[in-house]
């Protein structure tokens, strides 16, 4: 094969091997509890993709998978590994819902641009506070994005059953709820909303940007080797944290549009690990926001498929995290496969008895 | 505030350090013997969520809290022992998978765990420390986890091993320099399986101080981030099981604030105080950390180590 199509193959191919993997074994785990495997599978896809009820609940999913994906993605191409947007999507959804309190808003489309815009700054904001961490005061982004999460929903909740809170809320502490014409409408007349058309659009433009402006190659440079881009005279430290801001402006937006297309208020319902679900999207899609459309619509269809399951199957709603758990593992496992060389362990199984070649030397080639 | 109010709201700080600050000590002591090998576990709190479940539904099922204590520390270290694996295979990096244990101990602990968030299961038993006292607010804050003591002695004896035996120097040198361990003829993939198990088996501790001790049941709530803050612990701890006790009492305090403040009646921004051990842990990091400069004591293999 030629060393392209090899590539291609092989990076649309070990992630689609995980996944089936980590369905098959999924199945085997739940078989343990006394439920058919078959009946599961069948189901599973049922409840994602079988009628146009499950592709509205789908897609409904999907829209904000996408741009938390994003928010992993965008900061994994400057090189970090930031695993903190489900505080960005809180931050971004309360920020939307409070600024018509605020400030008396415009309706429409206007209004709707200020909600949204607000929405996708106060996440920006967020996780470039994690970028400055990192490249001003050494901090692993990772641990300080995760630990920002748990502010960022300490200060959600603290404002929404709070200061915020809409005295009416009795059971479920809200802010007062966005005016009508401050919302976003389905799609047609369907439920899906226009947060999915801004999710494919963000995708696709992050896409075009990284692959062919400056800034996405600079960013990339910046990703791939710090000290070559300083070198060359990039301004790193700026990149990493552009790509920060912008990552945690989508998942900020993505926290607006939950607010302002489907719970119509900023409330406890926001917070339902969109923001989790979204690393293992971006892992999954090997960080490429085209590749992300497709993987977040699948990952949003376990989700729409779990209450279906929870129904007919009688299993617990955290089986779906469970099956989101296994394919992440798996995801990891796969790129130990990325350099085998399939010849030679083939030759391997067919002649057990033949010389093995010395193994490597115990491993630290890591990505 | 009264005199009587400030008794109960220092008896509740203190003893909610000690009860909150157990699980953060076994989870440090645990990530400080994995780090000290050379490999950061970020999985730590799959490893809780997951040995908090495996305690309370051994507990449970067999009818008492050994078996439960038990459980939790095997399951904490074959969920380790997963993570060591899977960072053994060529291209796995360890911080990617400390992500991906982390949703898949939680996924696999919320699943199995569905049928025993109602039921009660025996507990640890507690050390009444405080029976000298007269105060019932005292007496309740002293009421001591069983396995503090066990924990306070791990410190010292990981502290020894890993300062005075053959064995501590061992694995110290696969953390500092995986060529040096290896030019020796040391298996460096093995030395860190084995460090990366046992640091799961201690932190399962945590786990079962969890559901067996505080709170005292099993919820999907259960932990929210100890795991993680452990990481942040052991840098604060400058990698010595000595210092970890120190850093779990203060994060058990301050994780104490919001719900000691609650319990003398002060309500106001209970969630704000509870961020609190989380804005103590990025004050530490900010204060510790320099760019471009390895952590005071941090071993020389961690990637955590930016650039």
């Amino acid at each position: 094969m030629a060393p392209a199509m090899r590539q291609a193959f092989v990076d649309v191919g070990l992630p689609v091997l995980a996944v089936f993997a980590s369905l098959l074994l999924f199945g085997i785990v739940v078989s343990f509890g006394g439920v058919n495997p078959l009946e599961l599978w069948f189901l599973l896809f049922r409840g994602a993709f079988g009628d146009w009820f499950s592709w509205q609940n789908t897609l409904q999913r999907a829209a904000p998978l996408m741009l938390t994906a994003l928010c992993v993605a965008l900061p994994a191409r400057a090189g970090l590994v930031v695993i903190g947007g489900e505080g960005a999507l809180v931050l971004g959804g309360l920020a939307c819902a409070a600024l018509p309190l605020a400030l008396p808003l415009p309706g429409g489309v206007v209004g709707l641009a200020l909600v949204c815009g607000v929405g996708a700054m106060a996440g920006g904001l967020w996780i470039a506070l994690v970028g400055a961490l990192r490249e001003y005061r050494g901090i692993n982004e990772t641990i300080s994005s995760l630990l920002l999460a748990y502010v960022a929903i300490g200060l959600f909740k603290h404002w929404v059953e709070g200061p915020l809170r809409d005295p009416t809320s009795l059971n479920k502490p809200s802010t007062p709820a966005l005016a009508e014409s401050l919302r976003i409408g389905g799609i047609a007349g369907s439920d899906v909303h226009w947060g999915l058309v801004f999710g494919v659009v963000a995708c696709l433009l992050f896409s075009v940007a990284l692959r062919s402006t400056v800034w996405g190659f600079s960013t990339r440079v910046v990703g791939g080797n710090t000290k070559a881009a300083q070198l060359v005279g990039l301004a790193a430290s700026r990149l990493v944290l552009l790509a920060c801001a912008l990552g945690g402006a989508c998942a900020g937006l993505a926290g607006a549009i939950e607010v302002a297309a489907v719970h119509t208020s900023a409330n406890a319902s926001l917070i339902v690990g969109y923001g989790y679900a979204g690393i293992l999207v971006s892992f999954i899609a090997r960080h490429n926001p085209v590749a992300v459309i497709p993987v977040a619509i699948l990952l949003g269809g376990f989700g729409a498929a779990g209450s279906l399951l929870q129904r007919r199957l009688g299993l617990p709603d955290a089986s779906v995290l469970l099956l989101q758990g296994i394919a992440f593992v798996l995801i990891l496992a796969s790129e130990a496969l990325r350099d085998a060389d399939w010849r030679a362990i083939w030759r391997r199984i067919l002649q057990p008895s033949g010389p093995r070649p010395s193994s490597t030397p115990l491993g630290d080639r890591t990505v | 505030m009264t005199a009587d109010q400030w008794i109960a709201l220092i008896a509740a700080l203190v003893g909610g350090a000690l009860r909150v600050g157990v699980p953060y000590l076994f989870v440090s002591l645990g990530e400080c013997l994995t780090e000290k090998s050379g490999r950061i576990n970020l999985g730590l709190e799959g490893v809780l969520v997951l040995s908090a479940v495996a305690a309370f539904g051994g507990a449970y099922v067999s009818g008492s809290a050994l078996v439960g204590v038990l459980c939790a520390s095997l399951a904490g270290a074959a969920l380790s022992a997963l993570h060591a694996l899977l960072c053994s295979l060529p291209r796995v990096n360890d911080v990617a998978t400390g992500i991906a244990l982390m949703l898949f101990g939680m996924g696999l602990a919320f699943y199995l765990g569905k049928p025993l968030i109602q039921p009660q299961a025996p507990q640890i038993v507690a050390l009444p420390l405080g029976d000298w006292s007269e105060s019932p607010a005292i007496r309740a804050a002293l009421e001591v986890n069983a396995l503090l003591p066990l924990g306070l002695a791990l410190s010292v004896a990981i502290w020894w091993a890993l300062g005075s035996t053959r064995f501590g120097l061992v694995v110290r040198m696969a953390g500092d320099s995986a060529d040096a361990a290896r030019a020796l003829g040391y298996s460096v993939r093995r030395i860190r399986l084995w460090s990366t198990m046992g640091g799961g088996a201690i932190a399962g501790l945590g786990g079962a101080s969890l559901t067996l001790f505080y709170p005292g049941s099993w919820s999907e709530g259960v932990s929210s981030g100890q795991g993680l803050i452990a990481v942040a612990l052991v840098i604060f701890a400058r990698w010595s099981p000595l210092r970890c006790i120190t850093a779990a009492a203060l994060f058990g305090g301050a994780g104490a604030v919001g719900p000691a403040l609650q319990s003398v009646g002060f309500g106001w921004g209970y969630h704000l105080f509870n961020t609190v051990p989380y804005l103590l842990t990025l004050l530490i990091l900010i204060a510790t950390c320099r760019p471009g400069a390895l952590a005071a004591g941090s071993p020389g293999e961690l990637s955590s180590n930016s650039r």
